[in-house]
């Protein structure tokens, strides 16, 4: 048996200390957690039951920033009237992201510890050779199956995509994570793999995820999420963009624009230059489809995803060209 | 075989209970509420845990294990490996052909495939198990594989000779053709994917064996169990009461049953042993990788002068499995010459296995490709295409069609679908950025038959108890056979309790070919018969009787009572009348055998496959029939397809329960949905390993996949077919759909995708 110890943390004091200790994690819905410890992936020496902490499930949204406590339901957010029209990026990430059941069961907080749906990642068994497993043992992915891999923000050490969509649209927004003695910037808080494939969040022992905050902004209220994927639901991104878009009186110059994309890249992916080519244009849909295609820079493919550089640019467009027609 | 006078059964089908009415499924409160007990939920005392270990190699020799640890570990009470599992006696084949081994031993030294087993830890529990299992190292010995079809080293394999088919001078008439198409059309390793893991529960008690196991052929596996361990047949009960999907994988006791019931005997206690769910993707074969060139020839008017088709499929180093692939190519359209040839390649896979209609749905993906690029090549509408070269009887046997409604199923459908409204050429339809296409195909699967029998018990009660070995996999079996009894019967259907699932019942073959239904309708009925004409007789004949002193030469019995076909004389229910002759059961066993069949016979007709009834055999060609009409909506900038709508009409005979039928035809449709779109068993090619072994990667549609499916049944009854006259359900519907759906892709985009599944990066 893999024996693990279990700690019940009753306040937010009691988990952080307890998340200090070697090999702890910690357990809110459960849903990447016991996944990844079925395959062999996660093996935590303690496991602290963080779910039962009162007062990190609130939801509270106003014009000027959304606040969500990290213990709130996926399901719970996707659904609450507020943030469906002040950040109608965010509701819909979450809406097409996973199954019912898990968004039922599945925390904000843990969201944004989701990790990669790498095979090679998930088979220990199989393929030993994973720097985000074993540090230094070799990417078992490149040379393989590359089809899901990411092309933008890749490292010879890994080239594993994050799965999720809630944190694409966080990072288009300037969303920040709150861990209680600091806060930093959701793009900050992901890392990209470098040479250090590991570490994927900065994040440091004993340090707990206690809300993530969204600041309100004109392009936050006028946003979408787009999806592309290989079936209707229940499925990871082929590729997907969060764009938001504030438009002058005019009604088709740009004033702000934001643009950020998932399932291509080893992190949530802000793509800026896309947002510096539009800003201050008129829209039209030449001028967009061109300016998407910056997202592309440095992108490297692996074979199989190499369709992802040629799709991610009309996600974005796509998602681009709705927000202009609602004008 | 007896073909039944058939007015009887149908006289009644606009009730709901009788054959032909539309009774729900008799199984489905039992398994909504949790009441039906599945094959690894038996609770047995002193129940131990097996878990099987497999070799992470694809090809090589397993050098050395060391188990140590494992042996050590909590709970261990045994780890097997290929030195010290006990050794077994070779099976014979599902042919009844003799093991080439004396021997058999279910865990490899040689590895051949990745994930083959080579050792399996038995603990107290299964988590005690899981964790030993992991201590186990393995040294190997490995050496080059051969991945797949595209390998290298794979060349050109294997000729069959038993699959050829050939009539005129199919090259020449091709080289001469003005008009002509050649293409290849490819389809990938997929797998049965049934909800239901595979896996067993056995138990010795001295020299009977009990398995627990979901099984589409209780008396098949239980005949290999009985070899295996040098038993006799009758010592093995295999008990399968409910089985959580098959889809053909589950007809046969495989190398993870030997394991299982291996240990039990050595531990002497039950053993349960339960694939997990990467392992169902190693252990047993799903549909083998298929390549196919479809060559056709033909007139400036579309109508056919030659077919050239040469097909491969892949199987393993260590076994051989044969997907027809030019079945259906020989017996869709009329033409004076033909050619088909195939071959098997050998790669290190796990021999690939029966999936839904193996051999069909290959086959038709690629001849319903064929015609439809045959008819842009014409720019002929491809349904007309279709209706040009008919085939009005069987033309590779040139025997009379027993029944062909598939002139009827076009029809239908191209009615309910709208056909006649849809422009011709490619990328003339669209809604935003979403182009639409319609594509229309056919399909076809045979009547495979063989002989079952049935035990009929009317008991004391009045109630009825209708008992086999068969099975029921959601196909709707106890449902069929309580109308089938009830009606012959004339009692309730709630009445009726059918018993399946036990190889201690009376016997059935494989629930495999689309075959039970017929099978063993066939075989109540007539049980069904004798209980009744028993019961009759004794009404008339017994001295106790209150019918004796009416000197009538019969009498009827409808809703569970008895009386003269005019009504004089007395009524009394089924129940009163055993009362007052003292008769507590009348049991009749029928069978569809003919009567001078030996025990040995019987034996391997329900044990083997070498007694099935060809579906050609005699002065008819037999088989189900369907036509598909399919809109995707393909996003022209992602490549995205999706399903929008799906018309079917369907000639699978006589229907005896449509609600069932349409459930089964419609499960098919989606299965093709996923064969089209997503499915893919994808295999790293350094490691000779599938990577995507797992409900989350290997993609089968969702809900939100499957749009409204409308399915039209257009069969009639088919004496020649079957007792009851139906034909073939389960497989039909899946053949066709994936050719459907990629006609319908190259209308939507212009583009044609002849690999499956059809993935956006193909259409982007």
């Amino acid at each position: 048996m893999r024996d693990f110890s279990y700690f019940r943390a009753d306040n937010i004091e009691a988990a952080r200390n307890a998340a200090a200790l070697p090999g702890a994690m910690l357990l809110a819905g459960g849903t990447t957690l016991i996944d990844l410890a079925k395959c062999g992936v996660a093996e935590p020496s303690t496991v602290i039951d963080i779910s039962h902490i009162d007062g990190l499930n609130a939801i509270d949204v106003t014009a000027d920033r959304a606040v969500i406590g990290a213990l709130a339901r996926m399901s719970h957010v996707a659904d609450n009237q507020q943030v469906k029209s002040l950040f109608p990026a965010v509701s819909e990430a979450l809406w097409q992201a996973a199954s019912a059941q898990l968004r039922n069961m599945a925390s904000i907080g843990g969201n944004l510890m989701q990790r990669t749906r790498c095979p090679y990642f998930r088979d220990p068994q199989n393929f030993p050779a994973c720097n985000k497993r074993a540090p230094g043992s070799g990417c078992s992915a490149i040379g393989g199956v590359t089809r899901g891999h990411a092309v933008l923000g890749v490292s010879e050490a890994c080239i594993a995509t994050y799965p999720g969509d809630l944190a694409v649209a966080l990072v288009a927004f300037d969303a920040e994570v709150d861990l209680g003695e600091r806060k930093l910037k959701v793009e900050d808080f992901f890392l990209a793999p470098g040479a250090t494939a590991e570490r994927e969040h900065d994040i440091q022992p004993g340090e707990v995820i206690t809300a993530i905050e969204i600041p309100g902004s004109a392009a936050a209220r006028r946003s979408t999420y787009i999806k592309v994927r290989d079936r209707q639901s229940y499925e990871f991104a082929a590729a997907s963009a969060a764009v938001g878009l504030e438009l002058e009186g005019d009604g088709r110059t740009v004033r702000d624009i934001r643009v950020a994309l998932g399932g291509v890249a080893t992190k949530p992916w802000r793509v800026r230059a896309v947002e510096d080519a539009l800003k201050g244009k008129a829209l039209s849909e030449d001028t967009i489809r061109k300016a998407s295609e910056l997202a592309m820079e440095g992108a490297v493919d692996h074979g199989a995803n190499h369709y992802k550089i040629a799709l991610a640019p009309r996600v974005i467009a796509r998602a681009i060209l709705k927000l202009g027609e609602t004008a | 075989m007896t073909v039944h006078d058939m007015k009887h059964a149908a006289s009644d089908s606009a009730h709901l209970e009788a054959v032909g009415g539309r009774l729900s499924r008799v199984d489905g409160p039992a398994k909504i509420t949790g009441a039906a007990k599945y094959a690894f939920e038996q609770q047995l005392e002193g129940l131990t845990h097996a878990v099987l270990v497999g070799a992470t190699i694809a090809a090589g020799k397993v050098s050395a294990i060391d188990s140590r640890a494992a042996e050590t570990a909590p709970g261990v009470l045994a780890v097997l490996t290929p030195d010290t599992i006990m050794e077994l006696k070779g099976a014979s084949d599902w042919f009844g052909n003799p093991s080439p081994q004396p021997t058999y031993n279910p865990l490899a030294r040689e590895v051949s495939y990745s994930g083959q087993h080579i050792a399996a830890v038995v603990a107290e529990t299964f988590e005690q198990a899981v964790a030993a299992a992991a201590l186990l190292k393995v040294w190997y010995d490995e050496t080059p594989a051969i991945v797949d079809l595209s390998d290298g080293k794979a060349g050109d394999g294997i000729p069959i000779d038993a699959m050829t088919k050939e009539w005129g001078d199919a090259q020449a008439a091709f080289a001469a053709a003005p008009v002509r198409i050649c293409a290849a059309y490819n389809t990938p390793r997929e797998f049965q994917a049934a909800m239901e893991p595979h896996g067993l529960i056995a138990r010795w008690e001295g020299d009977e064996l009990t398995i627990w196991e979901p099984s589409q052929w209780l008396d098949g596996m239980a005949r290999t169990y009985a070899e295996w361990f040098g038993v006799p047949f009758e010592n093995v009960r295999l008990v399968s009461p409910y089985i959580g999907g098959g889809f053909g994988s589950k007809a046969l006791a495989l190398a993870h049953s030997a394991v299982a019931a291996a240990a039990a005997k050595m531990l002497g206690r039950p053993v349960k042993l339960v694939l997990n769910r990467p392992q169902n993707f190693t252990s047993y074969g799903g549909r083998a990788a298929t390549r196919q060139t479809v060559a056709i020839g033909a007139d400036r008017d579309g109508r056919i002068q030659s077919i050239v088709h040469r097909g491969v499929n892949e199987t393993a180093v260590d076994g051989m499995w044969v997907e027809p692939l030019g079945s259906v190519t020989s017996i869709m359209y009329a033409t004076p010459n033909f050619s088909s040839k195939q071959n098997v390649v050998r790669v290190n896979t796990v021999v690939p296995g029966a999936k839904r209609a193996p051999g069909e749905n290959p086959s038709a993906f690629g001849i319903e490709c064929a015609i439809d690029e045959l008819a842009y090549e014409l720019g002929i509408d491809p349904l007309e295409m279709r209706l040009i070269n008919y085939a009005e009887q069987d033309p590779h046997t040139k025997k009379a069609w027993s029944t062909r409604q598939l002139r009827e199923a076009f029809a239908a459908g191209a009615e309910a679908f709208g056909w006649a409204k849809r422009p011709p050429e490619p990328r003339s339809m669209r809604d935003g950025h979403q182009l639409i296409g319609w594509g229309v195909a056919a399909g076809t699967y045979p009547v495979r038959r063989a002989h079952g029998e049935a035990v009929v018990k009317i008991l004391g009660d009045g109630s009825v108890e209708v008992e086999s070995s068969s099975i029921d996999m959601g196909q709707g079996t106890y449902t069929i056979l309580a109308q089938t009894a009830a009606e012959t019967l004339g009692v309730p259907v709630e009445r009726v309790s059918v018993k399946l699932g036990d190889s201690h019942f009376a016997r059935a073959g494989v629930t495999g070919g689309s075959r039970l239904a017929g099978v063993m309708t066939g075989a109540v009925y007539k049980a069904a018969g004798q209980a009744l004409d028993e019961l009759i007789g004794l009404a008339l004949s017994d001295p106790r009787s209150p019918f004796q002193k009416l000197q009538a030469n019969t009498l009827q019995v409808r809703d569970g009572r008895i009386a003269s076909p005019r009504g004089e004389g007395p009524d009394l229910s089924i129940a009163e009348f055993m009362a007052a002759v003292g008769r507590d059961r009348i049991e009749a066993k029928g069978d569809t055998l003919p009567a001078s069949t030996t025990p040995q016979e019987r034996y391997k007709n329900y044990t083997t496959i070498a007694m099935s009834i060809p579906h050609t055999e005699g002065d008819w060609s037999r088989y189900s029939w369907c036509a598909h009409f399919v809109e995707v909506r393909v996003d022209e900038d992602f490549g995205t397809v999706r399903v929008s709508r799906v018309v079917s009409a369907l000639d699978s005979g006589r229907l005896y329960n449509p609600k069932l039928a349409e459930s089964q035809w419609k499960g098919g449709i989606i299965m093709g949905i996923g064969q089209a779109l997503l499915e893919e068993g994808i295999v790293d090619r350094r490691h000779g390993r599938i990577v995507n072994g797992n409900f989350a990667d290997y993609m089968l549609p969702t809900n939100a996949d499957v749009p409204d499916l409308q399915t039209i049944s257009v069969g009639i009854p088919d004496p020649h077919s079957s007792a009851l006259g139906g034909k073939g359900v389960g497989e039909l519907a899946i053949v066709g759909i994936a050719p459907a759906i990629a006609n319908a892709v190259f209308h939507a985009t212009g583009k044609r995708v002849r690999d499956l599944p059809i993935t956006l990066e193909k259409l982007i």
